[in-house]
């Protein structure tokens, strides 16, 4: 039987690889995707506990409906970034954050 | 018609006129001066219906400003005896000056602006005459300071007319600071400005005189402004830059009477406190002597007579000063009105026959060229001298017998400035109209043109038999007593030789003179006081602009203006660089406030 560290543990791990994907990486959909993994580490961990956090003796499933609703946002937030993306790479030909730097002084 | 529905068209019909000229008008000359003349005759027939019928009252138009019960500022018309004869003596003379302005403005430009400048003038006028309180009086006096201005920069592209049309109306500001305050002084103490609740207020000051004679000084102030007396005089004469039918309607007649009228209005309050009186009678006896020296050593047709008026408006003064009767002053008022107004504009038409010359000494002989001119000339000119059997002699014999009865030592000083008036009047009358011609354009001087002939002949009438006992019953005898004091016998005699004296010397010295025999420059620098005034106006307030202009420069706009300015820039500058366009870079940022605020939350508290 897992503990909640050993949950805990995961979703750090998971988290630190979305970060450094996000941080280290040069495509934007690679970095897209770092970020939905930093999402996910964050779900697995309130999923974690939501299980082992007993309140009086009874579970609460309020994380775990909370958990529902992140990952409905995700989707959509999904959807609106690939287009931004998609939409990004017709104007410019490239997927390359180095590239986009239309903002610096 | 209700001879209240009168009275507002009377005051409101020249405004219409002026808003009409300068809307309408710009380009057509006949009709501009009709719209003018035309007001100013609704207003002539408006103010003798007002006076023949005695209507009497104050009539209420609105509330202008109302903050509470105390603070009540009414527009509204008051009619009563003084304000009735005042407006007859203002509506008479507006229409001939500018029936006469037609003549005169003939080949000038600016036209349309000139008469509605006469119109806006002549609304003020009336404004000031029938105001009923002193702050509908005072906007009005402030209108006559504007449309003065106007008039006066008529030729404005001509440095010296916008110097004097700027000086006349800050020297004019001058004094109606003095006149605002003394406002307030009278709303404090008494918590009214209308002349009525005001001129029966005196008990109210029993227990304290002084600040009744301080009120009294303060609103005098005005008329030192408007009336053009020391030492605020030196507008006057250098507003005679404006063309002459203003100088006579406005300089002369009309315009600075004002001030003398406020006198009158405030007279019953005035008399009150003999402080104040003795004040007003001083100034008014130094500027009528100081004036009359300074016009014997001008060269200027129109100067001679713009210091004559200034001494004649110095006997209004004293004659309000003496607080004998508000009448006093009114009567002195009302003969120079007419006789001063012909005097201006027979040297307009001089100035006119003589192709715009004005200096006396390039004149002479013409008598014979300008006949008429020169008839007129000579009534308004016995007038003001004081000759017996005309107007002014009447009127300033009355004000003169009357200080030898209150205060000897003001009698003494009038007495010589009325010896010094028929001495410059016969210096300029033997310069320009006797002797021989002392140019080429005196020799081809010419008579004026009808319509101005004829405003001189009508007002030749008035200025001869206006002081006459029937006529000044009349007039005054609502207003005030005109009784003549009972002085010693020799005292008239005083004032004959007075006057003979003056005449006989002028005639002797200037018969055959062919340039001034008499040059003192003190005098024809104008006691260097114009030049004390300048140098007043360059040191101290030129100084204090120029500090003004270090700060503003220095601290205001540098500091404050350009230095925060400044400041967000160099900021903007450093924080700049803080954008990367690297998303990467903006992450980390990101990353590292959060990890930063949450530090912060968890360790500080």
């Amino acid at each position: 039987m897992p503990t909640l560290a050993n949950y805990l543990i995961a979703s750090g791990i998971l988290f630190a690889i979305g970060l450094g994907g996000v941080m280290l990486r040069r495509s934007i959909i690679i970095i897209f995707m770092g970020l939905e993994i930093m999402l996910n580490a964050a779900n697995l961990s309130l999923i974690a506990f939501s299980r082992y956090g007993l309140v009086n003796g009874h579970q609460l499933f309020d994380a775990q409906v909370l958990v529902f609703f992140i990952i409905t946002v995700a989707a959509a937030e999904v959807a609106v970034g690939l287009a931004i993306i998609v939409s990004l790479y017709r104007a410019r030909q490239t997927t390359h954050v180095e590239d986009i730097d239309t903002l610096k002084f | 018609m209700q001879p209240t529905t009168i009275a507002w068209i009377t005051l409101c019909a020249p405004i219409l006129a002026a808003a009409l000229i300068l809307l309408v008008t710009r380009t057509n000359k006949p009709l501009a001066a009709g719209l003018a003349i035309l007001s100013a005759l609704i207003a002539c027939a408006g103010g003798w219906f007002l006076f023949s019928q005695g209507v009497t009252g104050d009539f209420l138009g609105f509330n202008w400003i109302s903050i509470g019960d105390s603070f009540q500022v009414p527009i509204g018309i008051a009619l009563d005896p003084l304000s009735r004869t005042m407006l007859v003596i203002v509506t008479t003379i507006a229409p001939l000056v500018f029936i006469y302005s037609i003549g005169y403005m003939k080949d000038e430009e600016g036209y349309w602006r000139y008469f509605a400048g006469l119109a806006l003038f002549l609304f003020s006028m009336l404004g000031i005459v029938l105001a009923n309180n002193l702050v509908m009086m005072f906007i009005f006096w402030e209108l006559v300071g504007v449309s003065s201005y106007i008039l006066i920069g008529h030729y404005f592209r001509k440095d010296s007319a916008a110097d004097a049309a700027k000086q006349a109306f800050l020297v004019n500001r001058i004094g109606d600071f003095g006149f605002m305050l003394g406002i307030l002084l009278f709303w404090v103490s008494t918590g009214t400005f209308s002349f009525s609740a005001l001129n029966s207020s005196a008990g109210l000051f029993v227990e304290h005189p002084t600040m009744l004679g301080v009120a009294c000084v303060l609103i005098f102030c005005g008329t030192v402004g408007k009336s053009a007396q020391f030492p605020l005089h030196v507008w006057l004469p250098n507003s005679m830059e404006g063309p002459t039918p203003v100088s006579s309607l406005l300089h002369a007649a009309t315009m600075v009477a004002a001030g003398v009228y406020l006198l009158a209005r405030i007279f019953p309050i005035l008399s009150a406190s003999p402080e104040a009186c003795d004040v007003v009678a001083w100034t008014g006896a130094i500027t009528a002597l100081g004036a009359g020296i300074l016009a014997t050593q001008q060269d200027d047709i129109k100067g001679i007579l713009a210091y004559s008026t200034i001494s004649q408006l110095g006997y209004m003064v004293t004659g309000a000063g003496l607080a004998v009767s508000a009448a006093l002053p009114m009567f002195h008022l009302f003969t120079h009105a007419f006789f001063k107004c012909l005097l201006f504009l027979t040297a307009g038409s001089v100035i006119l026959g003589m192709h715009h010359e004005q200096n006396i000494w390039k004149m002479g002989g013409l008598m014979k060229k300008m006949p008429i001119t020169f008839l007129t000339y000579c009534c308004g000119m016995l007038a003001l001298s004081g000759c017996p059997f005309f107007s002014g002699h009447y009127s300033k014999d009355l004000i003169m017998a009357c200080s030898w009865e209150h205060h000897r030592g003001i009698f003494w000083v009038v007495v010589i400035a009325a010896a010094l008036t028929p001495f410059y009047m016969t210096r300029q009358a033997m310069v320009v109209f006797f002797g021989k011609a002392r140019t080429e354009h005196s020799e081809h001087a010419h008579e004026s043109p009808l319509v101005m002939i004829i405003p001189l002949i009508l007002l030749a009438i008035p200025a001869v038999c206006a002081g006459y006992a029937p006529v000044e019953h009349f007039f005054f005898h609502e207003i005030g007593s005109l009784a003549e004091p009972e002085v010693p016998t020799f005292v008239p005699t005083i004032f004959m030789a007075a006057f003979l004296a003056g005449l006989g010397l002028a005639f002797l010295i200037y018969r055959k003179a062919e340039k001034d025999p008499i040059r003192i420059p003190f005098l024809e620098n104008r006691f260097y006081i114009d030049d004390l005034y300048f140098w007043i106006v360059r040191i101290i307030q030129g100084g204090f602009a120029r500090i003004c202009s270090f700060v503003d420069r220095w601290f205001i706009d540098g500091i404050l203006v350009r230095g925060s300015a400044t400041l967000v820039w160099s900021i903007g500058f450093a924080l700049r660089f803080l954008q990367l366009g690297n998303i990467q870079a903006y992450a980390f940022f990101f990353g590292a406030g959060v990890i930063g605020l949450i530090y912060l939350i968890l360790n500080v508290r």
